[in-house]
Parts: structure tokens; C-alpha cells; sequence
């Protein structure tokens, strides 16, 4: 049986090359890693007119073939064919930018010299009219000696023509056999490119109106950081407010499962199992869903718009004040919606002491993870007064969540950067892409894709680990008079540990709670769900909610240390495999457990006492 | 008239110019390799388009048809010519 032809989708970042695979694959899309490497593969199918089915891959950027980071890597070993786990590729798309087409052209020349098969999609060719430039396909497709065609991928325009022009390609005899030798010196293949660049262009006025128009405020000196805070500020603010209305569905929809469940079957084992274990364990985490789908598409938007770049060159100077890059700020602001692809962004950090310290202050950034922890508390312990017109104070105490975070990513990555990742810095140097107008289908994508890793946690991990914590707490049965929460298998557990915890202003149900909360931090919610619930069982009946259960019992000093044990606590075990992975042995994720919790506990412990102390205790 | 020897960093803010001359042994290689990768390169032509607010901030700057980030000293590195008009 002959396999569908592999074709690599090939070319510089910025090129708008995810664009047009998601174009051409729709949501036909796989997504995998290279073995061995921590790389993304994304793979998708599409059919050609005659029918023929093609696996379309799409290689991380770069600008040419002498890779700097693992991403390149794998891009350059698809392409020469020695990629373990990678077939040899048929033919290739390669993605150019026709808006800047002397740089582009070159990566197009050096990949040209491997005598693959392949065709040049010319993108974005509606930004270089709109721009004024002109540019002679016919002529640039003789220099070239290569078939080209002109696509607008986030419009899906030029399609059609690009599928006919693969098909011919492929069917032109492929000769997919690896490849050893590259021609590395790119000197000459730019000088090429320029040539050939000024021989297909017919008339090239000054670039990028509408870029260097939002740039003259967005790099402003004083405008720039101003504009900045306020997106930031939004995005938290609306990690909130715009999330109440759809939360409120998920509760209805949870409570509505959990009322029939209990009317349907007859009251026994299997039945307080699934409403206490699954659907309300479960449901206390789905719940934020709607928070951190919010917080993506922030991300997402920033991103694709190409202002997330700009923030990083905003940021660089503060960062490098602490020894890091303007680069760093990108894989760390991806961290407040998941440490993981935070993690895994560093990648694009060329200096590996600057990319070892920007993963151990990860997980210090307030992930999505930690939002279902602090929404409960706040809730209960916040009134929702507001502060100023549109500010509230409940946003307010997130937003000092958040910055509290941030100014411990602050110091440990000025202390690290003397000390366990000293060396000099790697320096900033980064391409600015012009500003686009996001597609909507592209950030559905994108979104898609997280609340899928979501979802599946709550379905998997999150599911096993509140179900074992319900048959931990809820067994054995306490005689009448003794405290479920206390005599139960977990009780006895969190009793010990509380020894430790109780000077930090911690009570039992909370040192419950921190155990599973390691393996993920949202199950403290359902934890602390399941041990309330557990012990109301025999007091008061019926089901309350959570934040009022806790609002009776925790003091606010309590409370408040809680939250600051959560702003540094220790991260998921996902995060610590994944920092395990990217760095190759277990010493620098261990060197990260032990000084988060170290902070956590200093930091819970001071909060809780200086609450005491002015009398919230 | 501009003096025909600056660098980029001391280049007035939109002033069109070419690169003269770059002193790669100034960068390290990493840096050098990313700039020709952006087609950094003799004759090509630049312009410095903005500042960050703090010294020693980065620089954004028009290097042909891209706009790259790059930090001060990096900058020095690049002499250029400024066009006249």
C-alpha cells in the first residue's frame, strides 16, 4: 500500500505559514510530538482535485537551514529527510511573505538547492497591494525557476491554484531520498535574493504605512508602556467580569445533572460517588472554563495581531535589568494561561542559561490552573464592592494575585541569574512582524485546542485524583460524633502534615487539600468540595455551595494565606515532567520544587501573621 | 550635513541611511549569524524608527524591508551612511 505523499510546509516565522496550513487542512489536524525532541508536529490531511489525499506538515519557522533552537532543528532534519520518526517529505510548500521578498526569497534559495520538488506560495499578496507594491509573478517564477502562486491564506484566497500547482509538483517524479549536504553560506543566497527581488518587483514604495503608523504609538516611549498596562489591565478584568454569565450556565448545568442523579437512582455507594466525586468534583473545575478560555483568546489575539512582539521589546529592559530578555516575556505571559506551553516557548530563547532561568520562573506566573483556587476564595472572602466606576475589588485583589507573582518571578530570576544560571546574556534580537488583523477561524483554532487540553484534564487526571480523594475522605466511616474529614484515610494524612502547616495559619481541610492540589493545582477547589461536603452530610443537609461553606469557617487570615501559599506553590506534576523534558534531567526541576516551596511557605506564613496581627485572625 | 561616520545607535530617529561597514567581531556569533539572517549586509538600506523609553533600552530599527529589535551595543556595531534628501 502506497502512503499518502508527505509534503512539508516550509518557511521564515511571520510568514504566515499556520495561517494557510489551517487554510488548507481546515480541522482535519493532528497534533503529535517528534520523538525524543519536545516538538510539536502538526499534521493535517488534504485532498487534491483528482482526489489524491496528501499529509501536509507544518515545520516550526526559520530563517534558514543552520538551526539555533530545537524547533529549527527539527525543521531543517523534516526537510533533509533524517528526522527520526519522519518520513522523507514529496515536495514542500514553501511559505514567503510577498511584503518582504529580498529576505524572504532567501530561505526560498537555500531550500530550492536540496532539489526537492516544491512550490512557492507568495502570502499575504493583499498586504503588499494595499502597501503599493507590485510584484511580476510570472517574471519571479522564471528566476526562480519554481512554480508561484499568490495566496491570502487568512482570506483562503489562492487555494485552489496552490493545490493544482502541488499536483503537478508531485506528480513531476518525486525524489524523496535524504538529503547531507547543505549549502550553509547564506551570503550569497541573499545577495541572489535581493537581485531577484528588484528584477520581480515593479514598484516598491516605502513600506508598512499602517505598521509604522501603530508602531509610532505603540514603541512610543511614554504611550507605549501606558497602552501596554491598560491591555494587560483589561485582559484581567475581563478574565472576570465577562466570565460570570457563562459560569453561571456550567452551574446550572451541573446542578441540574447532580439534582436528577440524585432523584433517578436510590440513595446507596454508587450514587454519592458519582454526584460528590464526579460531577461536583469535576464540575468545580470546569466551572473556570469560560476564565480561561477568556485569558486565550487575549493571548491568541496578541500573538496573531504581531503585538506580542512589540510588548517583549517594551519589556526588555526590565527584564534585562534582572538578566533576562525582552524574549522571555513571551513564553511568560503564555504562562498565565498554562506553565506548559510556557514551558515549552522558551525554546525560542537562543541563550541556554536565559532559557534555563526563564523555566524556573515559569510556573511562578498565576496559570489558568490557579484561577479556580483564587476565584473560590476571593468569592467567599472579597466583597464584590467596587473601588472605582468599572474596577472592582475583587479584579483588584486577582490583579495583586497576579503582580505578586510576577514580582517573585522578578527576584528569583535577579538571585538565579548570580547564582545558578550565571553568564552573560544572550541579548535581544527579534524580527517585528506588521500588525494583521486576526482571523477569526485561526483563534477558534487555537482556542479549540486548549479548551480540549482542559477538558481532557478534567476528564482524566483531575476525574481520578477527586475520585480517589472522595473514597480517601469518605472511608472508613466515622463513628457519630467524630468529624468525617478527621477519621477518614485522607484525615489521618492531612492530620500529620498539618503539624507543619498549622504554624502558616493552615487548618485540616486545607492541608487535605494541598496534597492533590501537586498533582494538579485546581483539585484543591474540588478538594475542599469534597471534604465540605462530606462532613455537611451529617450536619446540615443539603447541598451548599462551596464559597459559602468556606466563608463560615476560614478566618480571613486564613483565607488570605491560602491564596499566598497558591501564588508560589509548587506546580502540577505536567509542568515539572514537562520542565524534566526540557532540560534534560531532573536537577533543575527539583532546584525549582524546593525554592517554590520554600516561598510558598514563607509567603503563606507572613501573610497569615501579619493578618493576625491587624486583627483578621 | 550629517557626519558620514555613525552608528546606528547615534543615527537621528527616521533619518534615511545605508550601512557603510559592520563590525561583526563586536557581536557574538549567535547574534551575527540571526542579523544576516535578516539580511543584514553592506549597502542594504536603514533607518532607526524607534527608542525604548529607559537608557539602554532596545532599539527598533528598518533593516530593507523588516523591522528588527535590537539592543545598543549591537547598534554600535553597524556603521552607516545617511542619505542625503
Amino acid at each position: 500500500m502506497n502512503p499518502a505523499p508527505l509534503v512539508a510546509l516550509v518557511g521564515n516565522p511571520n510568514a504566515g505559514k499556520t495561517a494557510l496550513f489551517n487554510a488548507l487542512t481546515g480541522a482535519r489536524q493532528k497534533v503529535g510530538n517528534y520523538p525524543g525532541v519536545t516538538v510539536e508536529r502538526h499534521s493535517g490531511r488534504l485532498a487534491l482535485d483528482d482526489g489524491r489525499p496528501v499529509e501536509l506538515v507544518d515545520l516550526p519557522g526559520t530563517y534558514s537551514l543552520d538551526p539555533s533552537s530545537p524547533d529549527e532543528a527539527v525543521t531543517r532534519d523534516v526537510v533533509l529527510g533524517r528526522q527520526a520518526g519522519e518520513r522523507v517529505p514529496d515536495a514542500m510548500i514553501v511559505v514567503a511573505d510577498a511584503t518582504n521578498l529580498d529576505n524572504h526569497l532567501r530561505f526560498v534559495l537555500q531550500l530550492k538547492s536540496l532539489g526537492r520538488p516544491m512550490v512557492l506560495a507568495l502570502n499575504m499578496i493583499d498586504m503588499a497591494a494595499r502597501d503599493g507594491l507590485k510584484i511580476d509573478l510570472a517574471v519571479l517564477s522564471a528566476e526562480l525557476d519554481l512554480p508561484v502562486v499568490a495566496t491570502v491564506a487568512v482570506r483562503k484566497r489562492g487555494l485552489d491554484e496552490l493545490r493544482a500547482a502541488l499536483a503537478a509538483a508531485l506528480s513531476g517524479g518525486a525524489r524523496s531520498a535524504p538529503i547531507d549536504e547543505v549549502d550553509a553560506d547564506i551570503r550569497h543566497f541573499q545577495r541572489e535574493a535581493r537581485r531577484i527581488a528588484r528584477t520581480a518587483v515593479v514598484e516598491q514604495p516605502r513600506s508598512r504605512a499602517v505598521t509604522r503608523g501603530v508602531d509610532r504609538i505603540a514603541l512610543h516611549p511614554v504611550a507605549g508602556p501606558i497602552l501596554l498596562l491598560a491591555i494587560l489591565f483589561v485582559m484581567f478584568q475581563a478574565v472576570f467580569s465577562w466570565s460570570e454569565a457563562p459560569i453561571g450556565w456550567i452551574e446550572g448545568a451541573q446542578g441540574w445533572l447532580a439534582d436528577t442523579t440524585v432523584a433517578t437512582l436510590p440513595d446507596n455507594f454508587l450514587r454519592d460517588l458519582l454526584v460528590e466525586g464526579v460531577i461536583n468534583g469535576v464540575g468545580s473545575v470546569v466551572v473556570f472554563l469560560p476564565q480561561i478560555l477568556i485569558l486565550f483568546v487575549f493571548i491568541l489575539l496578541l500573538e496573531a495581531s504581531g503585538y506580542m512582539v512589540r510588548a517583549a521589546f517594551l519589556m526588555d529592559r526590565l527584564m534585562s535589568g534582572v538578566g533576562l530578555s525582552g524574549r522571555a516575556f513571551i513564553p511568560l505571559l503564555s504562562s498565565f494561561a498554562c506553565a506548559i506551553p510556557g514551558i515549552m516557548a522558551t525554546r525560542s530563547i537562543d541563550d541556554p542559561k536565559e532559557r534555563l532561568t526563564t523555566i524556573l520562573i515559569a510556573p511562578l506566573m498565576t496559570c489558568s490552573a490557579r484561577l479556580p483556587v483564587y476565584a473560590v476564595i476571593i468569592g467567599a472572602f472579597i466583597p464584590a464592592r467596587q473601588v472605582l466606576p468599572g474596577v472592582g475589588l475583587q479584579g483588584l485583589v486577582l490583579l495583586v494575585l497576579y503582580l505578586t507573582g510576577i514580582l517573585g518571578a522578578v527576584i528569583a530570576a535577579f538571585v538565579l541569574r548570580r547564582t545558578a544560571t550565571k553568564g552573560v546574556g544572550g541579548g535581544f534580537l527579534m524580527e517585528m512582524p506588521r500588525y494583521q488583523l486576526p482571523s477569526i477561524r485561526d483563534i477558534a483554532i487555537g482556542l479549540w485546542q486548549r479548551a480540549y487540553v482542559f477538558l481532557r484534564r478534567a476528564g482524566t487526571i483531575i476525574l481520578q485524583v477527586t475520585v480517589a480523594l472522595w473514597l480517601l475522605t469518605s472511608y472508613p466511616v466515622a463513628p457519630a460524633g467524630v468529624k468525617q474529614s478527621e477519621y477518614s484515610i485522607a484525615g489521618r494524612i492531612a492530620s500529620g502534615l498539618e503539624v507543619v502547616l498549622r504554624p502558616i495559619g493552615f487548618n485540616h481541610e486545607m492541608s487535605l487539600a494541598v496534597i492533590p492540589a501537586m498533582a494538579a493545582r485546581e483539585v484543591a477547589v474540588s478538594a475542599l468540595q469534597t471534604v465540605y461536603a462530606i462532613d455537611a452530610a451529617d450536619e446540615e443537609q443539603g447541598a451548599q455551595e462551596l464559597g459559602g461553606r468556606l466563608a463560615g469557617r476560614w478566618s480571613l487570615a486564613t483565607a488570605l494565606a491560602f491564596l499566598a501559599w497558591f501564588v508560589f506553590a509548587p506546580q502540577c506534576l505536567s509542568t515539572i515532567a514537562v520542565a524534566r523534558r526540557e532540560t534534560n534531567g531532573w536537577k533543575w526541576p527539583l532546584v525549582m520544587i524546593g525554592y517554590l516551596f520554600a516561598l510558598a511557605y514563607i509567603a503563606a506564613g507572613a501573610t497569615y501573621w501579619t493578618a493576625v496581627a491587624f486583627g483578621l485572625g | 550635513m550629517l557626519a558620514p561616520n555613525l552608528n546606528l545607535a547615534q543615527l537621528p530617529r527616521t533619518q534615511q541611511a545605508t550601512v557603510a561597514s559592520i563590525e561583526w567581531e563586536r557581536m557574538s556569533p549567535t547574534e551575527a549569524r540571526r542579523l544576516r539572517e535578516f539580511g543584514l549586509d553592506e549597502g542594504v538600506d536603514i533607518e532607526l524608527l524607534h527608542r525604548a523609553m529607559l537608557a539602554g533600552g532596545p532599539l527598533a530599527c528598518r533593516i530593507g524591508r523588516m523591522t528588527v529589535a535590537l539592543r545598543a551595543h549591537v547598534a554600535g556595531a553597524i556603521r552607516v551612511a545617511p542619505l542625503a534628501g
